[in-house]
């Protein structure tokens, strides 16, 4: 049946391509003209040349016209006229002077044809005129967009497609969403969908009382149209209904109870994110300094060579850039590691018991190796990619969501903690580090080989830092100062959290970056690390062992 | 000069070491400054020997940091307190100098407004904060200047040291202390100029800044403050208290046992430190022209104690030597080689520390063995100053 109408539109589209297009173009635009064909297929006979019409009187219609265009568009295909809108929307829609064929022109200057997204290889970008939208189109596609992926997208579409509408209702509006709450099965959009019919009846309906029991279901929601909607009916000089008005303030009063409750569990996130970055930049500082007893100032630097780790990881391996990051985790403890064993071989080891000595000569290799990261790498920092897995966030409601990096990277810290809780409590090694520590001379007469000890404990230690930097760099720019800046910080937490204490560096992690983020709102990023630090110092004054100092024989 | 006279008498009965070290530091400071403020002033430019203008604001400077390291010293060296927040006290003393020598621009300014700072007009202010009023009193500026950071010294030293924070713990403290201060002077909230400082100074007490003779007078005003230091450091150290406090620094315990207050000893030793410290960052700033938030930053502190530790500490001249030494290699390498400074400091750093335990005074020592000792004077017998 439908033989004939198709075989005139391929004709036509050959036709017009032909007009202006080489041979080899014509190759490369058949898909094209066959999708169109699938697409089509679905209207009636006489509108699908309609639509054919319509795309050809876009090119040159004025605003006005292309809003009436689109209108008509609307009613007369479905899903497949998807690609243009968003085109349109984007402002990558251009046409052929000539023939007045549409395509689409990407960001990067690539011409591809409208419906299939394959490159149009003998179009120069130059030889097409742009399609102007202005604001009021804008809207409309936007609408028009939202129609498709309500009634034909995924969950996600329809989610994002039920929000979009609420911001603006309209007659036609509201029958799109009742036709689509026909035939919706998800409750997530079906409560947005409800929320609209809702917002719809409590601004339009006459009875009262349908009214109120509509503003009483929107109690909850977290949407922002919904709250504007609600303060407006709870506003006394744009409504008169008082019953309307005290129920849409006590909707308001629920909906904003559910914000503070979501803003407060988000500034924990925050908190505990923080927490999470602390701890890791600090818990290998808490095995040097507080097991070891080594004031290790180029631990910075080892949080720093993890991080370019990371960064040239991605660099040798481009094309697995998705998993650069599990690459780099070992790459970076071995490098630090590595780094933090020769520091000790050749000098930490030879300023055994002179803590003041140690601090001044591994500052100066500290500086030593921001140097030469800066003469290797150059002064200015990289920037290291974020594999998609780790990139977006994970929505939770309209006004919480917690970003997917910063998640990983709490799971992450939490992870490392306990593997290396284990390692010193449950592997010999763990058990020489701690014998070391608590009594260096009886553990040599037992046999404890102490300088192998001391070794591998620096080299745990700066591997951790290695491990830190990796994290960081998901978070942070990678430059020759990444170091500096979390080291002050670092002995901050350890020394705050007890000297020797694995929980205490914890605790002290956390409890140091919720606070910091508690006080930010209030006073500023800045002035929240100062407060910070004027804290500890004064905290330290009144608890010199940090707030769980290590008892017994071994304290001393 | 007359407490220096005074201790001459003083220890008359056996000329010490120590002593003549102190006659030595001073003349060779009286003969260095007044050669090179003839030199400058005094011989035509073209000729070979005329010292410019810039080597006398040079040499100025580096006395400004041997006062600093002398400061360090008098801590480290003498009584085990590893400060690596002196940078905090040389900068508040530079910021007392700068905030008289801004008041002193007037309407010379880029805004022309004869009350505000420049800086502040920038940003929208109408008066001045409380804390800048009486800055443009000379008098007031300089006791605000020694008064903050000394308060400063006490109050942190106060807690400290009864708390018995000691060691490594100390150490990263003032590190967090100075840490502190430079994030709150980067905040323009608190009128100081944040990130820029306090800059674009014009004259002291009336006398142009770009002058010649100012310069020279500023050069031995530095020279002289550095030998008054000097000799009331080592009057210090040779007193009945400077005795005490290295008896803490080799074993406070001990000390305390034997009924001394260790702690207030090393508090007031803590804040004669800090004002020396101030004193050289009030000298410094009307010499460089500026101050900003960066001389807080925790490594110029560290800086300072590898200069102590190169010309070896709990000596006093030590302190200078070293700071002169490091700072002249400082300018030399950052005009010939700029990338390879931070190299050869974190070289310095590390080699000192491993094979040069008391640095060029200790090899001096070695070379010649000194004459007299046992004068109370730590010396280069500072054995157990690691603690």
């Amino acid at each position: 049946m439908n033989v004939l109408p198709i075989s005139r539109l391929c004709l036509a589209l050959v036709l017009l391509l032909a007009s202006s297009l080489s041979l080899g173009q014509e190759q490369a635009e058949a898909p094209a003209a066959a999708e169109t064909e699938v697409a089509v297929q679905a209207p009636a006979e006489s509108s699908a040349e309609r639509v054919q019409t319509i795309l050809q009187q876009l090119a040159e219609a004025n605003y006005r016209e292309k809003a009436r265009l689109i209108t008509t568009l609307d009613q007369l295909s479905g899903k497949e006229m998807l690609p243009l809108y968003s085109a349109m929307l984007e402002g990558e829609l251009h046409y052929l002077p000539g023939d007045l064929s549409l395509y689409r022109v990407t960001e990067a200057g690539e011409v591809t044809s409208l419906f299939t997204q394959q490159a149009a290889a003998s179009v120069m970008a130059d030889e097409l005129e742009k399609i102007r939208v202005n604001n009021s189109l804008r809207k409309q596609l936007r609408e028009s967009i939202a129609r498709i992926q309500l009634l034909y997208g995924d969950k996600g579409e329809r989610e994002i497609a039920a929000a979009t509408l609420l911001d603006n209702m309209s007659d036609e509006s509201i029958a799109l969403l009742q036709k689509a709450r026909a035939s919706e099965q998800d409750v997530d959009v079906l409560g947005l969908l409800d929320a609209g019919i809702a917002m719809y009846t409590a601004t339009t309906s006459d009875s009262t009382a349908e009214r109120v029991s509509a503003v009483r279901s929107l109690s909850g929601r977290l949407e922002s149209p919904v709250r504007n909607l609600l303060t407006q009916l709870a506003d006394k000089e744009r409504e008169d209904d008082d019953a309307v008005r005290q129920a849409a303030a006590s909707a308001l009063k629920d909906i904003e109870g559910k914000i503070k409750f979501f803003e407060l569990t988000e500034t924990v996130f925050f908190g505990m994110s923080l927490g999470s970055v602390l701890l890791l930049a600090a818990i290998g500082l808490a095995i040097t300094f507080g097991v070891m007893g080594v004031i290790n100032m180029a631990h910075g630097e080892m949080i720093m060579l993890g991080a370019y780790t990371t960064y040239v990881v991605q660099l040798l391996l481009p094309q697995w850039l998705e998993l650069s990051v599990l690459i780099a985790i070992p790459a970076a403890f071995l490098v630090s590691g590595a780094v933090g064993v020769i520091i000790e071989r050749t000098v930490i080891r030879h300023l055994h018991g002179r803590a003041l000595e140690t601090l001044l000569a591994t500052f100066g290799i500290s500086l030593i190796l921001q140097q030469l990261v800066r003469t290797v790498f150059s002064p200015l920092n990289r920037q290291v990619a974020t594999p998609e897995w780790l990139s977006g966030s994970w929505v939770i409601n309209p006004v919480f969501s917690l970003t997917y990096n910063r998640l990983a990277i709490l799971i992450f810290a939490l992870v490392v903690f306990v593997a290396l809780l284990l390692i010193m409590k449950r592997t010999s090694l763990g058990l020489y580090v701690r014998a070391v520590s608590q009594n260096r001379d009886m553990a040599k007469a037992m046999g404890i080989k102490t300088e192998r000890v001391d070794m591998m404990t620096f080299g745990l230690g700066s591997g951790i830092a290695g491990v830190a930097g990796v994290a960081l760099s998901q978070l942070t720019n990678v430059g020759p100062n990444l170091g500096q800046s979390y080291i002050i910080d670092s002995f901050m937490v350890v020394v705050f959290g007890g000297v020797g204490n694995l929980f205490g560096t914890l605790v002290g992690a956390f409890s140091l970056g919720i606070a910091n983020k508690f006080l930010e709102p209030a006073t500023g990023a800045v002035l929240a690390n100062i407060l910070i630090l004027v804290f500890i110092i004064l905290f330290i004054q009144k608890r010199p062992k940090g707030l769980f100092p290590q008892k017994g024989r071994a304290a001393e | 000069m007359m407490s220096g006279n005074a201790l001459l008498e003083r220890g008359g009965m056996g000329a010490t070491f120590a002593a003549t070290t102190t006659r030595w530091v001073v003349g060779i400071l009286f003969v260095l400054t007044l050669l090179a403020s003839m030199a400058n002033l005094l011989i035509p430019q073209d000729s070979a020997l005329h010292v410019s203008t810039y080597t006398i604001t040079l040499l100025g400077k580096y006395l400004c940091y041997a006062l600093l390291a002398l400061a360090v010293d008098v801590v480290w060296g003498y009584c085990g307190v590893l400060s690596l927040g002196h940078a905090a006290f040389f900068a508040l003393g530079g910021y007392g100098m700068g905030m008289y020598l801004m008041r002193q621009i007037g309407d010379r300014g880029v805004y022309g407004n004869p009350e505000l700072p420049d800086f502040m007009v920038f940003l929208n202010w109408d008066a001045l904060p409380w804390y800048w009023f009486g800055m443009d009193q000379f008098w007031f500026a300089m006791l605000m200047a020694l008064l903050v950071p000394g308060l400063l010294a006490f109050v942190f030293g106060w807690l400290a040291f009864r708390s018995r924070v000691t060691g490594v713990y100390l150490s990263i403290m003032t590190q967090a202390l100075t840490y502190a201060l430079m994030l709150a002077f980067f905040r323009n909230e608190m009128g100081f100029g944040g990130n820029n400082g306090l800059t674009d100074f014009k004259d002291i007490l009336g006398f142009s800044l770009q002058s010649d003779n100012v310069r020279v007078v500023l050069f031995a005003t530095t020279a002289f403050m550095l030998a008054a230091a000097y000799v009331a450091s080592h009057f210090i150290m040779s007193s009945r208290f400077g005795r005490v406090i290295v008896s803490i620094r080799d074993s406070e315990a001990r000390t305390r046992f034997m009924g001394y207050r260790t702690e207030n000893y090393k508090v007031w030793l803590f804040v004669y430190s800090a004002l020396l410290a101030a004193v050289a960052g009030a000298l410094y700033v009307p010499q460089v022209g500026i101050i900003n938030p960066g001389e807080f930053s925790p490594i110029n502190s560290i800086e300072v104690v590898v200069w102590v530790a190169l010309g070896g500490r709990g000596t006093l001249y030590g302190a200078i030597i070293g700071a002169i030494l490091v700072n002249y290699a400082k300018t030399r390498f950052t005009a010939i080689l700029p990338d390879g400074w931070l190299f050869a400091l974190g070289a310095l750093f590390v080699l000192v520390t491993l094979f040069l335990p008391k640095g060029i005074a200790g090899l001096l020592a070695k070379i010649k063995p000194a004459k007299g000792s046992g004068n109370g004077d730590g010396g280069v017998a500072a054995e157990g100053a690691s603690s």
